[in-house]
């Protein structure tokens, strides 16, 4: 129990809960990164390597194709149906191999961004459906390249779906950061578990609740409003 | 500059196997507006996707300016590309980038520099009238400016090939006649030729030099829209003057096709006075086609055999086209 009365524990409640958000910034920042590198490249592979999709046949192979589109939905259906406490636990070796350790910030990143990609790679997957397959078609009708198309057409024209997506996404990373928190990935639900759980600290607890919503309205917003600004139609 | 040979694609398999295009030969002239009417489903939309290899056409062989689309692949098919430009009845432009970035799309394919590419752009904007608009985003556009838009598009490299896959299908009357107008004025000033398909006469009526009429996946007729009106039952002339069916009569009934001067001539009237028939009209109907007057006349004449084929012989010295219809 800490003693409300001592004359530092709003001071050493503030410091903790500081540190705790610079965690998570740093959980969530880094496997955000990573979600959004691999997420995005496999929600265009899961379209493009469709039967005629722009991909359908990469080094002329349609077998190859058809592999990688199962393959990724596959992996991405895995990734999504085990739930996140249980992927955490089966990933511990995984990540002690990774990380040398599966305690800290930099551990927690594996679980989230493992958690995180196939999260993302469907979000991807819709905005990208949502392209309309006649401007691919104009695009190879002016002869543009295949990569071409890949970045000006399908991935800019999904760019406000993708604005969306990444922020549900981050929404997502930022719950999972705090049940990660909770088994030693620290952050904010280390301060939560710990001292508002463990120690029986309401203060604590509601500090830690208030912040993640504040934290979730803001990035929600910011998503909302990208997506706004980013999309003509 | 474009010419199809013995094409055939056909889709699906077994029973269930439609040929989209059942040997389809046909040319299209340098410098001419050609268009290719036919129902949905006619293989129209296939053919022309066949042109710049879409589509690949299962047998047969497709040449534009000298080369063979059908052997083309990689490099060499995306350079042949640049000289095909194509618009489309859906516009298919980006939402994302503004009237002017749409068209540099076209300039930043073919590896335009940027200032050059902003250069041709506004120029190319301004010939077809857009340039007010360029730094708007397709969403603030009407569907005739629309369509402007992805003209400007297809033309900005310079392509000497224009195709347009039911271009005016999406526009209202007015706007499809301000869209087929630019269409045969760049043809014109550019020395385009243009390949379109359609299912609406009107299109042929008003912009084409030559036609193919289509239908489950063949080409039924095939050459300048002038000589198939006077071709004796022409699709095309029968679809462009609908004189509905023949009332049952013992009389002789003939069909005369007038274009050009022949409108000015009161040619029924002669007939009366010079062979003495009491000519009697089942039907009319008259176009404007490239701006001349074009008719077709369907006539009663009364009279022993002798009567009538010495009136049809007149008419045919005339230069008329005559279809004795019985």
């Amino acid at each position: 129990m800490i003693d409300r009365n001592d004359p530092y524990f709003w001071a050493d409640l503030l410091d903790t809960i500081l540190k705790g958000a610079g965690e998570t910034f740093y959980t969530v920042g880094v496997s955000l990164l990573l979600t959004v590198l691999f997420g995005l490249a496999a929600g265009v592979l899961l379209v493009t390597t469709e039967a005629h999709g722009l991909l359908a046949r990469p080094l002329g192979s349609r077998a190859l194709g058809v592999a990688v589109n199962r393959v990724l939905d596959v992996v991405v259906n895995i990734g999504r149906s085990i739930p996140f406490i249980i992927l955490m636990i089966l990933l511990i070796p995984f990540t002690r191999l990774l990380v040398g350790s599966f305690i800290g910030p930099t551990a927690a990143i594996v679980p989230l961004a493992i958690a995180g990609i196939p999260f993302f790679a469907r979000l991807v997957e819709i905005g990208i459906r949502e392209v309309p397959k006649g401007l691919v078609e104009a695009a190879q009708s002016l002869g543009a390249t295949r990569w071409t198309i890949l970045t000006k057409v399908l991935v800019a024209e999904a760019v406000p779906a993708l604005a969306l997506g990444l922020s549900t996404t981050v929404v997502g990373l930022i719950g999972y950061s705090a049940m990660v928190g909770a088994v030693g990935g620290g952050g904010l639900g280390d301060v939560a578990f710990r001292y508002g759980y463990q120690r029986y600290s309401p203060e604590y607890m509601f500090a830690v609740v208030i912040l993640l919503i504040l934290l979730v309205q803001l990035f929600q917003s910011l998503g909302n409003f990208a997506a706004r600004r980013l999309s003509h139609r | 500059m474009i010419s199809v040979s013995r094409v055939v694609k056909s889709y699906g398999s077994g029973a269930a196997q439609v040929r989209a295009l059942d040997d389809v030969t046909m040319s299209v002239k340098k410098g001419e507006v050609f268009g290719v009417v036919g129902q949905s489903g006619a293989g129209k939309s296939t053919l022309i996707r066949t042109i710049n290899a879409l589509e690949q056409p299962d047998s047969g062989t497709v040449h534009v300016g000298g080369r063979d689309m059908t052997k083309l692949a990689g490099r060499e098919l995306r350079q042949a590309r640049h000289d095909i430009g194509m618009i489309f009845q859906h516009f298919n432009l980006l939402s994302g980038r503004t009237v002017r970035a749409n068209v540099e799309l076209s300039l930043e394919i073919t590896g335009a520099g940027r200032a050059q590419r902003r250069t041709r752009a506004l120029e190319i904007l301004e010939l077809v009238d857009l340039r007010g608009k360029a730094d708007a985003y397709p969403a603030q556009l009407s569907g005739g400016q629309k369509q402007r838009v992805g003209i400007a598009r297809a033309l900005a490299s310079n392509p000497s090939v224009l195709l347009s896959d039911e271009a005016t299908s999406a526009l209202d009357p007015d706007t499809t006649r301000q869209i087929l107008d630019l269409i045969r004025q760049l043809s014109k000033d550019l020395g385009l030729t243009v390949l379109l398909i359609t299912h609406e006469m009107d299109v042929v009526k008003r912009i084409c030099d030559s036609a193919a009429v289509m239908s489950q996946g063949r080409i039924l007729e095939h050459g300048s829209v002038e000589k198939l009106l006077t071709t004796e039952k022409s699709l095309l002339g029968q679809a462009l003057f609908p004189l509905g069916d023949i009332p049952p009569t013992s009389n002789a009934v003939v069909e005369i096709t007038f274009t050009g001067m022949a409108t000015d001539r009161p040619v029924i009237a002669q007939l009366a006075r010079q062979h003495g028939i009491d000519v009697g009209i089942l039907g009319a109907a008259v176009e404007t086609i490239h701006g001349r007057q074009t008719g077709r006349t369907r006539l009663e004449l009364p009279g022993d055999e002798r009567t009538v084929s010495g009136a049809v012989a007149d008419l045919r010295s005339q230069g008329l086209y005559v279809e004795v219809i019985k």
